[in-house]
């Protein structure tokens, strides 16, 4: 087996053996990233040098009998809308394509102390606004399995790198299915925590009500792995929660008898991909075939859920981006050109046209789209409507998962209604961009966690992916249902036709 | 609520953008689907249901009152479009 | 003659709390730091940071708005006041909308429209949120960038709206003058002005009476006013200039959109300001990166505990317990609780409460407002003010020999019986003063016949040879004695 085909769990165990050190696995990951990228384009920024050193840094600890961290050696992708200290953090924009933030995201600080080797940041949906990683102003990602595919989004850079064996883990955030979504179309192991269980600080935000930070891998124990190095109370953060990171990988081996699943009857209904639906029916047997007992459960709002998503989300995001003004730091436009208001066609002031040139020119279309539907929501008028309404029916749909977690310990069902869709087929239809989450965005608005595994491929060879939600702070069953899950099937196994 | 080409102008100036012509068509046309789209809460009851702003309710959370290191001047200005060493600088904020 | 309207004024005040540290982040609040060298990430508002907010802030709102009177909420959440200005780096500013922390107090001030009269004046809300930094911009020097320093972005600003209660420019500036005195004996506040952390704006219109029918004038915000004195003149002349448009013009409230205005100390007058019609649509909704912050009545119960004696209460106690006047009360309060202690140390050691006030107001305060030092800085120990006061009660000295002795007392540093001694200042006995009082009425029969003729006055000729004589007796008693004596003669 080669090195870069090793799960993460492997490679610790070699590496703790001395049979492998930390630069050569770094630079196992950084061949494969050369033999590939330039197709796949997973990759916004690779830290070639720096990833050797500090690679090569923790092969010298080991040496010296020091105690290493949790993930010592392991080389770690993360999501370029998470601040490096002085490295670009470009959120795949204009606006901040030379942007050095002068601090580290808490998952940095987290990564950094478990020893991981941080191997470069990868590409995304512009600010995380997409599933498709379409969006990007920086970069084009496709997807390993059929380059002439989306990779999902908008962590679809992070998920491209696992699939593509560029790297063992990747970090990401899901803010309406941004880790299960691309994870699911690339064949990788994805997970969405619990809201407040991961650090948001150092996370661009998007939808700061939403946005939760989490682990991509190729197996649910490397998932669980990266997991708890990135898990855990952040007193910078104040919607993190003070409440113990479980040792997630410790129980995983506990088998899946009694463990009541349900699934929701409307996500099987038309508008599913046969073939989608097929492997995930399949899926729901294997889990039955480990002990499980299925049972029908209802989510009545869940139809809502897409509405409800994109209103709050462009709200929060109208707001978040505000800050990208020119004023600061990041791009401005440098023309002196007014602009004029549209009424009056009187010029605007100069302070204001710098504003208004510097956002149309830095800002991509999707977010200008978000940023304009948000504004337009929480403007004098519509604000009760729209906004206030969202809120009301995103406590139905909490409710909804909190009855159904009184029957049953999970939720099982589809990721995505389709496989991988080709590149460029719905960048001219927002609206059916959006209902592609139809699935996923309920976890963001109730703030439970959710887990993609690979359950399948379709006639083309495109991964289908199974997701299982849980009530708030059960990562742990999630991760060891994906693991026993995955101990019966090897659809995590497979390689993409590199 | 049908969404104007007005609104679209309006709602432009407040979010600081500027739209070309045919952008501003797009975007009524493309805002107006979404818009549609989302009118569909209308529907569902939720008189006496409380809003939820955060998914996990969490309360009182605070940090003390400890003054830490700030940032050295010059990391602070180093991203910014344009500084004198000092201050920020930005086209003239006049009146208001 | 009185004015043909009434005058209704409601107040909106800024005030920056007394926290290390800012609101949101650990940058210090310290004023007078040289530009942009007290930011962080967080008050820069940079791509990825998160607020957390400061406990020492919340507790300090929380006194300011108990002093007020006000409700305190069970439930209060934060906000997003959106809206683009380069001082304020996230194009947001965290403030209370709809769940304020507080709502619904009052405060009573002296009316100086009704003299003797209390005045109440309603508080709608007390909010807690950051404030912004500063923008400068140098028009003279022909300048085509304006300048930004975010040192003050982030610090903690409490707002404090009134009630329209206000019916002329003098009772917004007695209010103004309260509202700072409560702040500052409270600490939650150094209520400096000069420094920013105090700031006014006013909502003033006029209700004129027009045969009969009462008619409101256009309210308008008056802002830009640097001293309380600024707030009375320019509420003064926006008053002015308010009936003299409506008389012009006939324009009433709901008319014309409100108008923001500007005070121009020099001119002497408002100014209109731009205010875009849009600028106004703040889009608030709530901050989803802050917890609400939930108060029960045991924390209620707490901060009234800490509050301490509010100036009105100790206004009461000072006439009561030490029969001072309540002009005299209120200069005392006026000066600040740490004078008020000092004041209260002297009036037990001496035992004299209208002494002490004297003392301390004559002499203390003029010597503080001379050398411009605070009375933690005066260099007499209230016990020793206290003891050189209680022998001025006891007819030890007199005044003007008190006043020496404390001279000395200012210059040497030496408690008040060692400068008496130093100054060979005894008292006189009552046998010798006899002696001294018969000598000196023999000696001017001419004085003696005008006090037998009723002509009081004329025995202080005798006082100034008497202290000649012996510079220890005491005018008040050669005087008794001699009128006593020329009486028998």
């Amino acid at each position: 087996m080669s090195l870069v085909d090793a799960s993460a769990a492997e490679s610790l165990a070699e590496l703790a053996a001395g049979r492998v050190s930390a630069v050569e696995l770094t630079e196992a990951c950084l061949a494969q990233i050369d033999a590939h990228d330039e197709r796949v384009g997973a990759f916004l920024h690779v830290r070639r040098e720096a990833a050797l050193e500090e690679a090569a840094g923790i092969d010298r600890r080991r040496a010296a009998g020091e105690s290493l961290g949790a993930l010592a050696g392991l080389s770690v992708a993360i999501k370029d809308n998470m601040c490096l200290r002085g490295e670009t953090t470009t959120c795949a924009s204009r606006m901040l394509a030379d942007f050095r933030p002068p601090y580290d995201a808490t998952v940095v600080d987290r990564l950094r102390a478990a020893d991981a080797v941080i191997i470069g940041k990868t590409n995304l949906d512009e600010f995380a606004m997409g599933g498709s990683t379409e969006n990007s102003a920086l970069g084009e990602t496709r997807n390993p399995w059929d380059l002439g595919r989306a990779p999902g989004g908008s962590s679809g850079g992070s998920a491209a790198a696992v699939a593509a064996r560029m790297v063992p883990l990747a970090v990401g955030s899901d803010t309406g299915g941004s880790i299960r979504q691309p994870a699911g179309l690339c064949g990788v192991t994805g997970m969405k925590p619990t809201y407040g269980r991961v650090s948001r600080r150092g996370l661009v935000a998007f939808a700061s009500s939403l946005d939760q930070i989490g682990p991509l891998a190729r197996t649910a124990e490397d998932a669980a792995l990266l997991l708890e190095a990135l898990a855990g109370h952040d007193p910078r953060d104040a919607t993190s929660v003070p409440r113990k990171v479980p040792a997630y990988r410790e129980g995983l081996a506990k088998p899946l008898k009694g463990l009541r699943v349900g699934i929701v009857p409307e996500q099987f209904a038309a508008g599913l991909d046969a073939q989608v639906e097929a492997s995930v029916r399949e899926g729901l047997r294997v889990l039955e075939s480990l002990g499980a007992t299925i049972r029908e459960v209802a989510l009545p709002h869940s139809a809502a859920g897409v509405a409800t998503y994109y209103i709050i989300a462009p709200c929060e995001a109208s707001s978040n981006l505000a800050r990208y003004d020119g004023a600061h730091y990041g791009f401005r436009s440098e023309s002196t050109e007014p602009t004029r208001d549209a009424h009056s066609r009187e010029e605007d002031n100069p302070l204001v046209s710098m504003y208004r040139r510097t956002r149309a020119g830095g800002f991509g279309a999707e977010v200008k789209r978000r940023i304009m539907l948000g504004t337009y929501a929480l403007s004098a008028g519509y604000y009760d409507a729209y906004y206030l309404k969202a809120l009301r029916v995103r406590r139905l749909i909490r409710q909804d998962f909190d009855r159904a977690f009184a029957e049953v310990d999970l939720l099982a069902g589809p990721v995505t209604a389709s496989s991988a869709f080709e590149l460029g087929e719905k960048v001219d239809d927002p609206l059916a961009m959006y209902l592609v989450d139809l699935f996923t965005v309920g976890a963001n608005l109730a703030g439970i966690p959710g887990i993609s595994i690979p359950c399948g491929f379709d006639e083309g060879g495109l991964p289908i992916g199974l997701q299982l939600q849980a009530p708030p702070f059960e990562e742990e069953c999630l991760l060891r249902a994906a693991h026993q899950f995955q101990t019966a099937t090897d659809w995590h196994q497979r390689r993409p036709p590199l | 609520m049908a969404l104007t080409r007005a609104d679209v102008e309006k709602v432009a100036l407040l979010a600081r953008l500027s739209l070309g012509e045919d952008e501003v068509e797009l975007l009524t046309a493309q805002l107006g689907d979404i818009v549609r789209y989302v009118d569909q809460l209308a529907e569902l009851n939720t008189e006496g249901v409380e809003p939820l702003a955060h998914a996990v309710e969490l309360t009182n959370v605070f940090r003390e009152d400890e003054v830490e290191a700030s940032l050295p001047r010059e990391d602070a200005l180093a991203s910014a479009p344009r500084q004198d060493g000092e201050c920020y600088l930005v086209p003239a904020v006049l009146g208001e | 003659m009185s004015a043909p309207y009434t005058i209704v004024i409601g107040l909106e005040v800024h005030v920056q709390l007394a926290t290390q540290s800012k609101l949101f982040c650990g940058c210090s609040t310290k004023f007078g730091a040289p530009p942009n060298t007290q930011t962080c990430p967080v008050c820069i508002g940079m791509p990825g940071v998160l607020p957390v907010m400061n406990r020492r802030a919340f507790e300090l709102a929380l006194q300011a708005a108990t002093a007020l009177d006000c409700q305190i909420a069970s439930f209060t959440k934060w906000d997003r006041k959106n809206y683009y200005y380069p001082d304020l780096p996230k194009g947001y500013q965290i403030s209370q909308f709809d769940l304020p922390f507080s709502h619904a107090g009052h405060l009573d001030i002296d009316d100086p429209d009704s003299p003797g009269n209390s005045h109440r004046v309603g508080i709608i809300r007390v909010h807690l949120e950051e404030d912004a930094g500063k923008s400068m911009h140098d028009e003279v020097a022909g300048q085509a960038d304006s300048r930004i320093d975010l040192n003050r972005t982030g610090t903690p600003l409490l707002e404090i709206v009134t009630e329209p209660d206000l019916r002329s420019p003098q009772q917004a500036h007695v209010f103004l003058n309260e509202m700072k005195l409560l702040l500052t004996y409270l600490g939650v506040s150094d209520c400096n002005m000069q420094e920013g952390s105090l700031r006014v704006d006013a909502n003033i219109n006029l209700h004129i009476d027009a045969d009969g029918e009462k008619v409101a004038t256009p309210i308008v915000e008056v802002k830009n006013m640097n001293s309380f004195r600024a707030v009375e003149r320019a509420l003064d002349y926006e008053a002015g200039r308010q009936y003299d448009v409506w008389q012009e013009t006939g324009q009433r409230l709901g008319d014309v959109p409100k108008q923001t205005r500007g005070w121009d100390e020099a001119a002497e007058v408002t100014r209109g300001q731009r205010h875009k019609e849009e600028s106004s649509d703040y889009r608030y909704f709530p901050e989803p990166d802050l917890a609400p912050v939930t108060v029960d009545d045991a924390q209620r119960q707490g901060v009234r505990d800490v509050l301490g004696e509010l100036p009105a209460a100790l206004r009461t106690r000072l006439q009561q317990e030490f029969a001072l006047t309540p002009y005299d009360a209120d200069v005392l309060v006026g000066q600040g609780r740490e004078l008020v202690d000092y004041f209260l140390a002297v009036a037990e050691t001496s035992g004299d409460g209208r002494l002490a006030s004297n003392w301390v107001q004559q002499y203390v305060l003029r010597t503080l407002n001379e050398q411009a030092i605070d009375i933690g800085d005066y260099g007499v120990a209230a016990e020793q003010l206290g003891d050189l006061v209680r022998r001025v009660a006891a007819g030890e000295l007199d005044t003007g020999r008190g006043r020496e002795v404390l001279a000395d007392m200012l210059a040497s540093g030496k408690p008040a019986a060692e400068v008496i001694s130093a100054r060979g200042i005894e008292q006189v006995d009552a046998s010798e003063l006899e002696t001294l009082c018969r000598e000196l009425l023999a000696a001017n029969p001419k004085i003696v016949d005008d006090i037998k003729a009723g002509k009081q006055k004329a025995v202080g000729a005798l006082i100034g040879q008497a202290k000649k004589m012996n510079p220890n007796v005491n005018p008040g008693q050669v005087r008794e004695l001699c009128l006593q004596l020329a009486d028998t003669m």
